[in-house]
């Protein structure tokens, strides 16, 4: 993923009204959006938006009813014109772009998905997913083969003649989403694309969504008022309120450390075990033994002053040992403390992988009175996840 | 004080000599351009002669044969095709044939004309809230001024015969068709037109593509109203030379004939039903999409 910029928005600002430009300044003293309308009639919608989106990242934009989302998204193709600001994409900037250019950009650069599905009722559903090419005036057979592949790509082989009014939510939406798919448009704008629908379905098209990111590689901006859609998909989130930008940043950040109580009450009732993973949450191993003899290791143990070890050599991660089987092993017959530690002497505890969701390994790391090692894939002691970690960052005040 | 007890109006030699400037100026105004007028018109007229009289040519059988594939065409019914049938059996077994055809003809043209000019009034005025509030008033005078009051203006200027008639027609059928073509378009839903405007629709792709296929319930609804709207009109043509099934009906009013006038408004009244049914089957036919499931 590359971290070039690949749209920018700069100090943009929407008002709803007659006279929008003549409140900006009021907006920038500070005056808050109940009282400019209530003062003044006028709407802010947006208040000074500053975000960069980099190529080929899911970003979600959420907030509550009403904060200035979809006002947000419809400036990113300037469905709507921004009072003031500056929108860059590709470093193009689109609000220079005139009538024709404009259409250019939208029939290639982006496409929508809306809430309500926005399908044209009129057309059978391989028709609504060859809307954009048709529009573009690709020949019908053309179209309609590439908008085939589509459909059956979001799994809907065979649809392509019913209209829409005779499928369900779900399958309306993926018709949503192959139309979007259909244009090769790089940016995907989706405007609470699952939000209509119920949760099972709403998780399916979430799970359908990431599967096509990995093949697609597209730049999706996001939106929705649910959290945990938002940490389930997005790289970064973005929290609105009142057309304002609250905080930006990674999953884990917006759970961890809240920039103010409004994005606190936001995450409080968020089901963290799903949302988090254990490299969010672990902790370094300080115990950590580096020897390969049951002497050296005892030692090293009692300098840490815990009853238990991780065993890490050249090659990863070992094992974990405890000092009550070690000084056994030493006080018996057929060993002393220059012998090596084998494999014998670890303890049989299970690791975890520092990806897993905290969901996956609750039974494990609450089954054990000792912290769990924390192994990736190429064998590498990460860290060490105990039952009081678990417990604090699934506990609601963080 | 008079003023207080009587109504202050105007005395009665101004209003005359208001009433006579504008008669006089409009009649200035018809000597003038009457003829070109008239001869702007020429066309249309030397079309509704040519379509009448080809109505009539056209013998009776082929007549009802043509008008009976017109509505299986539209409505794929056999039920409507075979009353059809029947109904204009019966108008021609009651001596009703040649007006029927001279009213069909006219109501034929009036409407596809109220059609056509009807339409891109009801667009221009869907894509502008400046236009619409303009026109809705001027839609309202001529749905709610008595027909009678129009007629004189048309007659002055024209004279009487088809022309003027079909003038009066289209002046009273006309609004239906525009209002329902106006409200139809801003009615299409908001997200759907969003979802065009996203994938880069030019505004002439989105009307064709989008804002009229969408808007085509409420335009049909529109246009059917129209149809029967110029049939009711059909009576008050007459009185100014169109021929048809108004003519008989106007005799019978002045001469009391009661079972004259009702035959000939009960062909008006079939000629109603089958207008009716027939674009209400087509227009239902062609929105077989919103069906499916509820
Ligand atoms: N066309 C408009 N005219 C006036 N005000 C508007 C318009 N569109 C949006 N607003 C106002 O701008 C604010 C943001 O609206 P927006 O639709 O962007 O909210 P949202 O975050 O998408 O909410 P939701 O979750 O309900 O979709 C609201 O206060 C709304 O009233
Ligand atoms: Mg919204």
């Amino acid at each position: 993923m590359s971290t070039q910029n690949f749209i920018e928005i700069k100090s943009l600002y929407k008002v709803f009204g007659p006279k929008p430009k003549s409140l900006i300044p009021m907006i920038q003293a500070g005056k808050g959006k109940q009282e400019l309308l209530e003062e003044t009639g006028h709407t802010v919608g947006l208040n000074n938006i500053n975000l960069d989106i980099k190529r080929g990242e899911i970003f979600v934009i959420m907030g509550l009813s009403g904060s200035g989302k979809s006002t947000l998204i419809r400036h990113f193709n300037r469905i709507i014109d921004p009072t003031e600001g500056q929108i860059l994409v590709d470093g193009e900037d689109v609000l220079t772009l005139d009538e024709n250019s404009l259409r250019e950009f939208r029939r290639s650069k982006m496409s929508m998905v809306f809430q309500h599905f926005g399908l044209m009722p009129h057309h059978s559903v391989i028709d609504n997913v060859a809307f954009g090419l048709k529009i573009q005036g690709v020949a019908k057979n053309e179209r309609l083969e590439k908008a085939k592949t589509w459909l059956a790509d979001v799994g809907l082989e065979g649809y392509g003649n019913q209209y829409p009014s005779q499928l369900s939510g779900g399958q309306q939406q993926r018709v949503g989403l192959a139309r979007a798919l259909c244009t090769d448009a790089e940016i995907l704008l989706m405007d609470e694309a699952f939000s209509a629908l119920d949760p099972l379905i709403r998780s399916e098209m979430q799970d359908q969504l990431i599967e096509l990111q990995e093949k697609l590689h597209k730049t999706i901006v996001f939106i929705t008022h649910d959290l945990d859609e938002a940490l389930r998909l997005g790289d970064r989130i973005a929290i609105l309120k009142d057309g304002e930008l609250v905080q930006v940043g990674e999953p884990k950040e917006i759970l961890l450390q809240p920039a103010n109580d409004y994005v606190e009450a936001f995450v409080r009732d968020v089901n963290r075990a799903r949302a988090l993973t254990v490299e969010n949450v672990m902790k370094p191993p300080v115990n950590r033994i580096t020897t390969s003899t049951i002497g050296e290791a005892i030692e090293q143990m009692k300098a840490t002053s815990k009853e238990y070890g991780y065993v890490v050599s050249n090659e990863g991660f070992e094992g974990t040992v405890l000092q009550e089987t070690l000084e056994k092993a030493v006080e018996g017959e057929d060993c002393c403390a220059e012998d090596p530690l084998t494999d014998a002497l670890f303890e049989t505890v299970a690791e975890i992988s520092p990806e897993s969701l905290l969901e996956e390994v609750i039974p494990e790391t609450l089954d054990n009175e000792r912290p769990l090692p924390v192994v990736d894939e190429s064998g590498e002691l990460k860290g060490v996840l105990s039952r009081s970690g678990l417990a604090k960052a699934l506990g609601s005040s963080v | 004080m008079s003023w207080f007890t009587d109504f202050p109006e105007l005395s009665r030699e101004t209003l005359v000599s208001i009433r006579k400037s504008l008669d006089g100026a409009y009649r200035g105004f018809s000597r003038e351009y009457g003829e070109n007028i008239e001869a702007f018109f020429d066309p249309l007229l030397t079309f509704l002669v040519w379509f009448e009289k080809l109505l009539l040519a056209t013998p009776w059988w082929l007549m009802i044969g043509v008008i009976a594939l017109i509505t299986h065409l539209a409505a794929r019914s056999w039920r409507l095709t075979i009353g059809v049938i029947i109904a204009l059996f019966l108008i021609g077994l009651f001596g009703m044939w040649e007006d029927t055809m001279s009213t069909l003809s006219i109501i034929t043209v009036s409407t596809l004309l109220s059609i056509g000019i009807g339409i891109p009034i009801g667009i221009l005025m869907a894509r502008s809230d400046r236009t619409q509030s303009i026109v809705t008033p001027a839609l309202d005078v001529m749905q709610t001024m008595p027909a009678f009051v129009y007629l004189i203006p048309v007659v002055m200027l024209l004279g009487i015969g088809k022309i003027p008639g079909l003038i009066a027609v289209i002046i009273y059928a006309i609004p239906p068709v525009i209002r329902l073509t106006n409200l139809g378009i801003r009615l299409v839903d908001r997200e759907v037109l969003e979802a065009a405007v996203s994938y880069g629709v030019s505004p002439w792709q989105k009307l064709w593509h989008v804002q009229l296929p969408l808007a085509m319930p409420n335009i049909m609804a529109g246009i059917n109203q129209t149809i029967m709207m110029a049939l009711a009109m059909v009576v008050i043509a007459s009185m100014i030379g169109v021929a048809g099934l108004g003519q008989p009906v106007l005799r019978s009013i002045t001469n009391q004939y009661f079972a004259l006038g009702l035959f000939n408004g009960l062909a008006i009244v079939v000629l109603a039903i089958i207008f009716d049914r027939v674009s209400q089957a087509y227009a239902k036919r062609s929105q077989a999409y919103l069906g499916g499931r509820e």
